[in-house]
């Protein structure tokens, strides 16, 4: 089972656990992924999400397929947020089940290392003194 | 033909709207749209790097673009 979503509202940390949990699983690895109040000694007022909606799906879909193929899981959850999200909350949440803990905490790993180089979501920080996009500029 | 192109995170300020319209002949690639893109906005050349996506797939600078393509310009990502 896989169960991607782009929301903007805020996701439901207990419900994408308990997505994945099943009889046959050993365990559940979750990754959740926070605002950080500072950036290189700057200090985060917040952070602005934009996705191109129907290829970030597509994008997270495919990391996930991958994941399954590639390692003996269960069930994968990856659950992004859009919009302005402020210090301590939770833009992203990977919940992954798997009869084995190694094959959980691998893709686990995976899916978020790719989501952050191939899923065409987007963030600007908003600094106290001016805001930057993420990654944009050298 | 005239080929719509979506702009999403940095280039879109770089546009200064969220989609542009660029006259392109029939024949012509992803890496011609580039060429094109970066002589009228050279901000776009100074970014880290950006692809290009047709029709909600990264595409190559080979790929023949077609009027009814859906394209978008995708800066560096920082999702997550």
């Amino acid at each position: 089972m896989i169960d991607i979503v782009l929301t903007d509202l805020p996701i439901d940390i207990s419900a994408c656990i308990s997505r994945v949990m099943t009889p046959s699983a050993g365990g559940v690895d979750v990754f959740i992924g926070t605002v950080r109040d500072v950036t290189k000694g700057r200090k985060v007022i917040r952070l602005d999400f934009e996705a191109y909606e129907p290829m970030a799906i597509s994008e997270m879909k495919k990391i996930a397929e991958r994941a399954m193929k590639e390692w003996p899981l269960h069930k994968i959850v990856l659950h992004h947020r859009t919009g302005t999200l402020e210090v301590g909350e939770v833009p992203v949440v990977i919940a992954v089940s798997a009869a084995h803990r190694d094959a959980a905490f691998t893709a686990c790993r995976y899916i978020i290392d790719t989501l952050k180089q191939t899923v065409p979501i987007w963030k600007k920080e908003i600094f106290e003194d001016g805001e930057v996009w993420v990654s944009a500029t050298p | 033909m005239k080929i719509k192109i979506l702009a999403f995170g940095i280039a879109k300020d770089i546009f200064g709207a969220p989609g542009i319209e660029v006259e392109l002949q029939h024949g012509q690639t992803v890496g011609d749209m580039r060429l094109l893109l970066e002589a009228k906005f050279s901000r776009l050349a100074s970014l880290s790097s950006y692809m290009v996506a047709v029709n909600n797939e990264y595409a190559d600078r080979q790929q023949l673009l077609q009027e009814v393509d859906e394209v978008a310009i995708i800066p560096p990502v920082s999702g997550g």
